[in-house]
């Protein structure tokens, strides 16, 4: 009986080696991949509500461009974004404005608002929007991109994201 | 199944005798002293899969390492583990491989035949040493900053060449981008490829040569 009895002690030796085993490879390799993984997962919340100043410094019915810088954190390093709007009152009242990008939807070239035509112009191919933002010319395949605006106690905010 | 995979790849392998002549060695019947070899080995494998993972995050420039290992202890997930474990081993490594150099001097393993394996052992000890020399300027803190600069200035009254040495280390007569530019690479990959090589060799003569015995005692 002998041999039984060592083989049986092999055996058991075995289990307790893969077991140990497994759970030691886990301890260490779940870590390990979710540390090769961090950046893809944690993505920064992009949207905030950025204040364009009082309501009133807008002239009525004439686009007014307004710019404004965001940070990005990447890692150990920052970038600083600059973004331009278009500030459209199309009425007095406080729901009565318009807020869009100056990013063309064609190639993200900056448009600017021409007076003497009436058109958000894009130099870079050309392509034209009227005052609503919509597709008047040129290769743009969709209208300007439109921010979600707010007002409170007289103040424009937009709702900012990444188009 | 398993046991034809097994015997498949082994045919064509010849795992069972490397297996059977790496771990199946004869030894003498030995104490725990004689074990801080292999757990300096493993203290290496640990040392080199962990900076190895670090890499992915680490900037070896003034501007950025600070910043980067910032990072690696706040913005990475288990980043502080990852490091955690890098910085222990460190110390860990250089108190195991010491005290092993101490249990072959003292025990008397380095005499014939086992001169080259002292001798290789040796050279591991200051590359160990090395890695951690080397290593501990990568964070870029004050600590670091100032521990270099007194370690290499050390290497300085070297009498005659001393100066010139201070200069080689530095790049330079002061610690600047090129200090740590060239730290950071003697220590992820000048000494990790001496210290490999000579890992290799001193384990091929361990196997070849076996492990000397428990020295006895006179009156045994």
């Amino acid at each position: 009986m002998t041999d039984s009895h060592e083989v049986q002690r092999r055996d058991f030796v075995n289990i307790v080696l893969v077991g140990l085993g497994s759970v030691i490879g886990l301890i260490i390799g779940i870590p390990a991949i979710a540390y090769l993984l961090s950046p893809a997962v944690k993505i920064q919340d992009e949207e905030a509500w950025i204040p364009l100043g009082p309501l009133d410094s807008y002239p009525l019915d004439e686009p007014k461009l307004f710019s404004y810088t965001r940070t990005k954190i990447n890692g150990w390093e920052k970038t600083v974004n600059s973004y331009g709007v278009y500030i459209w009152r199309y009425g007095e009242g406080e729901s009565e404005v318009k807020v869009y990008s100056n990013l063309c939807t064609h190639l993200s070239c900056r448009v600017t608002w021409q007076e003497d035509t009436n058109v958000y112009f894009c130099p870079c191919h050309d392509g034209r929007f009227n005052k609503q933002g919509a597709v008047v010319a040129g290769p743009p395949p969709e209208p300007l991109h439109q921010f979600e605006t707010k007002v409170e106690e007289g103040v424009l905010s937009i709702k900012h994201m990444e188009v | 199944m398993t046991a034809r995979v097994v015997s498949w790849l082994d045919e064509r392998l010849g795992l069972t005798s490397i297996y059977n002549l790496v771990f199946d060695r004869k030894v003498p019947k030995v104490n725990w002293w004689f074990t801080l070899g292999r757990a300096s080995l493993f203290l290496f494998i640990v040392q080199g899969v962990t900076g190895v993972f670090l890499s992915v995050y680490y900037v070896p420039d003034p501007s950025e390492a600070y910043g980067s290992i910032q990072y690696i202890m706040t913005g990475v997930t288990f980043g502080w583990l990852i490091r955690g474990i890098h910085h222990w081993g460190a110390s860990l490594m250089v108190i195991f491989v010491f005290i092993h150099m101490l249990r072959t001097f003292f025990m008397g393993a380095y005499k014939f035949p086992r001169e080259i394996t002292w001798l290789t052992g040796v050279i591991l000890l200051l590359a160990t040493l090395g890695m951690g020399f080397t290593g501990y300027l990568l964070p870029w803190n004050q600590r670091a900053y100032w521990a270099t600069t007194v370690g290499t200035a050390i290497a300085g009254t070297v009498p005659v060449i001393g100066d010139f040495i201070l200069r080689v280390l530095r790049g330079g007569n002061d610690l600047s981008a090129v200090t740590l530019a060239r730290f950071f690479s003697v220590h992820i990959w000048f000494l990790p490829v001496v210290i490999i090589g000579l890992i290799s060799v001193h384990m091929y003569l361990v196997i070849r040569l076996g492990i000397s015995s428990v020295p006895k005692d006179k009156e045994q």
